[in-house]
């Protein structure tokens, strides 16, 4: 399943491609995008435990950028 | 309005600004009348600590503040924390010169280090911010609200809500949140937003309404037809916000090149500190030096340029109605080499005319066209449309119509049988008929056998093929043209318009075929791109290294399969998004150029000293500011020709 997320109060370009570096790390993640400009967060997982990763993708987010806040459109 | 900041972006500016001024404050006064001086002893250097330092947190409190948290989190290679190292290293520097008696200096440097950081930072932000509104510009087509009509009376509702089949009314000045068609009153809808055309379309009741257009004169009501999430206007937007998410080589290979560079040049910098300085005992010397590395060891200038020069691209294409559903496609765009068009609807009209009717003795001119009007009635195909335009009466009923790709249509009733279609029509069925010898797509009508004569249709060129077709050939792209019809139409047609190749007599499958074909024959790093405009070809679409759709408001099928969209049905939408393509690809290559030698030219110069903090600074933050307004200038306008 894949899924576009607004992703917000991002400090930079390039905590961004860490973010996404990060992001994809993740168990069960299977493509992961974060588009700095465009405020995007592209991800595709697992469809039986979508919710999970997507818990588990938050936190990491959270940890990697803290101010940052991920909501769907 | 546009280019308002934010509340956040006031503050800081204003941050900065009382920073840069106590700066400079006292600054010159340091540099004037030496703030060590003021008071006697060996604690001299205190004073103009206190002052410096007292800046140093106004300016960078966030800075610290984030880089002790991103420290918890275990992230080292933390811009924030680089940077505090960075500057807080200098501060101890000058300390220790303080303390050991030597001659005050380094605390200006430390504190203009954090204060031009921020500079670099509050202006990245603002153009990040003005760019994601130029290109939202787009968004503004969503609709907030429709009017239903409930028992007579319109009713603001959400656009999700509203039902096919509803009636919606559309005041003067409101945008049209549904795709419908027109019931009652007449008006001009601007859909310059959806698609660059500047002309205002003109609807009278009857005629389709798509959303995303602004109604301009009077009131009309409208028959809802698609749902909000099939609209029109919700299509697009979906493209655009997701247009994002491919990415081109070159920014993968920045993002890349940033996740190695930061690592190396701490790297080199502690080496730079340790090794020298060890072996001459100069330590204050080679650790300021490593300090400086540490100053532009942030890629984020890189890192944001190139991903901003798309953006500006997309965004530029998307105000002339051209679509690109990523970046990798502009960048890929940039080396078409070949272009092949479809040629009906696409080089040409596609509104077919009915040019001769020629009949056998004994036939007249309206029986043939009757025959021909019943045996085409259950096809949508543009020849079928025009032969039932030119009979003009409602064709005959209760025929079962048997398709023949590319060569016809059978219609039968009751031991009836009426063939009507192409010359391999004719001969598959065994039928003796008199060849059509004029331009044009004949079409031959035969009843229960008998050859009864042919209808000639004629399909006009486009006025703007010939001058298309021209400029990409002076760009350097070769120009082929794929048609189902016969060789004398295609041979005319290429005649009309100076493309370089054809071939003719294509089934709709040989298509495939042949862009395979042409695929394979091509120089690994052109590009081929299809042109068409959706309707059939969505596989040639697909196929094609970019494919571009023309005309896409309405045509569903042309949106989802296509790379490039063409909003409205003008074939000089090419050569402009040809040319935002190249500018593109130019100001990125200028950006990671001119960025990557300028840092290594800052690295190089402060290891051998002969550059200071301050040069790395002004340097770093002047990267960042020209390589962002180089991406602007992607987003100007361009001209349509």
């Amino acid at each position: 399943m894949k899924k576009v997320f607004r992703i917000e109060n991002i400090d930079c370009a390039n905590c961004a491609a860490k973010l996404e570096r990060r992001i994809l790390k993740v168990d069960g993640v299977i493509k992961a995008s974060v588009n700095f400009i465009a405020q995007r967060l592209t991800l595709e997982a697992e469809d039986e435990r979508f919710d999970k990763v997507l818990e588990e993708v938050t936190k990491t987010a959270k940890k990697t950028e803290p101010d940052c806040i991920i909501s769907l459109r | 309005m546009k280019n308002r900041l934010t509340l956040k972006q006031i503050k800081t500016l204003i941050r900065i600004l009382v920073s840069l001024a106590a700066f400079i404050a006292v600054f010159a006064a340091d540099k004037a009348v030496g703030l060590a001086g003021v008071f006697q002893g060996t604690n001299a250097w205190l004073f103009p600590f206190a002052l410096y330092l007292a800046i140093y947190v106004v300016i960078g409190y966030d800075v610290l503040w984030r880089a002790a948290r991103n420290i918890l989190h275990g992230q080292i290679f933390d811009e924030n924390f680089l940077m505090c190292f960075a500057t807080l290293g200098a501060f101890a520097l000058a300390i220790y010169r303080g303390v050991t008696g030597m001659e005050i200096e380094g605390f200006d440097e430390a504190c203009a280090v954090l204060l031009f950081y921020q500079v670099g930072e509050f202006f990245q932000d603002y153009a990040t911010c003005r760019s994601r509104r130029s290109i939202s510009g787009l968004m503004d087509l969503r609709p907030d609200y429709a009017n239903v009509l409930r028992d007579g009376v319109a009713v603001k509702t959400a656009p999700e809500e509203v039902a096919v089949g509803d009636i919606i009314v559309i005041n003067p000045g409101e945008k049209v949140p549904l795709d419908g068609i027109a019931e009652e009153g007449e008006t001009s809808f601007d859909t310059k937003a959806l698609t660059g055309e500047s002309l205002p379309r003109y609807v009278k009741s009857g005629d389709p309404v798509i959303s995303g257009s602004v109604n301009i004169d009077s009131r009309i009501t409208v028959r809802v037809e698609k749902e909000f999430y099939d609209s029109t206007v919700s299509r697009i937007l979906d493209l655009v916000e997701n247009a994002a998410s491919e990415k081109s080589k070159a920014e993968n290979f920045i993002t890349k090149f940033a996740k190695y560079y930061t690592p190396a040049v701490v790297a080199i910098a502690l080496l730079l500190a340790v090794i020298p300085g060890a072996v001459t005992g100069e330590w204050s010397v080679w650790v300021y030096r490593a300090l400086s590395f540490l100053v532009v060891s942030c890629p984020c200038a890189l890192v944001i340029s190139i991903p901003l020069s798309f953006f500006a691209g997309i965004g530029a294409a998307s105000r002339y109605g051209i679509l690109i559903k990523g970046s990798n496609y502009l960048e890929r765009f940039n080396n078409a080499g070949i272009f092949v068009f479809d040629k009906t609807g696409t080089l040409t009209k596609g509104n077919f005319a009915l040019a001769k009717v020629e009949t056998v003795s004994g036939v007249s001119e309206r029986e043939i066209l009757c025959l021909a009007a019943t045996a085409e009635s259950g096809s949508s195909h543009p020849i079928a449309r025009s032969v039932l335009e030119a009979y003009g009466k409602e064709a005959k009923t209760g025929y079962t119509h048997t398709n023949r790709a590319g060569s016809g249509v059978i219609a039968s009733k009751d031991g009836d049988v009426i063939a009507c279609g192409n010359e391999k029509l004719m001969e598959e069925c065994g039928i003796p008929f008199t060849p059509c010898s004029g331009v044009g797509t004949p079409v031959y009508v035969a009843e229960n056998g008998i050859y009864k004569g042919y209808l000639l249709i004629l399909d006009e060129v486009k006025p703007e093929s010939r001058e298309v077709i021209t400029e990409l050939k002076r760009m350097g792209a070769k120009s082929f043209m794929l048609t189902g019809d016969n060789h004398a139409i295609a041979a005319n047609v290429a005649a009309e318009t100076g493309i370089d190749g054809y071939t003719a007599s294509l089934l709709p499958g040989d298509k495939v075929a042949k862009v395979e074909e042409m695929l394979q024959n091509k120089p690994e790093k052109e590009a081929l791109c299809f042109v068409g405009d959706g309707i059939n070809d969505a596989p040639v679409l697909m196929r094609s290294d970019i494919g571009i759709a023309m005309g896409g408001v309405g045509s569903d099928a042309a949106i989802e399969a296509a790379d490039i969209v063409l909003m409205h049905d003008d074939l000089k939408g090419i050569p402009l998004a040809r040319r935002i393509a190249k500018k593109t690809m130019s100001v990125v290559y200028q950006n990671i150029i001119f960025s990557v030698v300028v840092k290594l030219a800052i690295l190089i110069l402060s290891a051998v000293g002969l550059a200071n903090m301050w040069v790395a600074v002004f340097g770093d933050v002047g990267v960042a500011v020209m390589a962002i307004l180089n991406a602007m200038r992607v987003n100007g306008k361009y001209a349509t020709r």
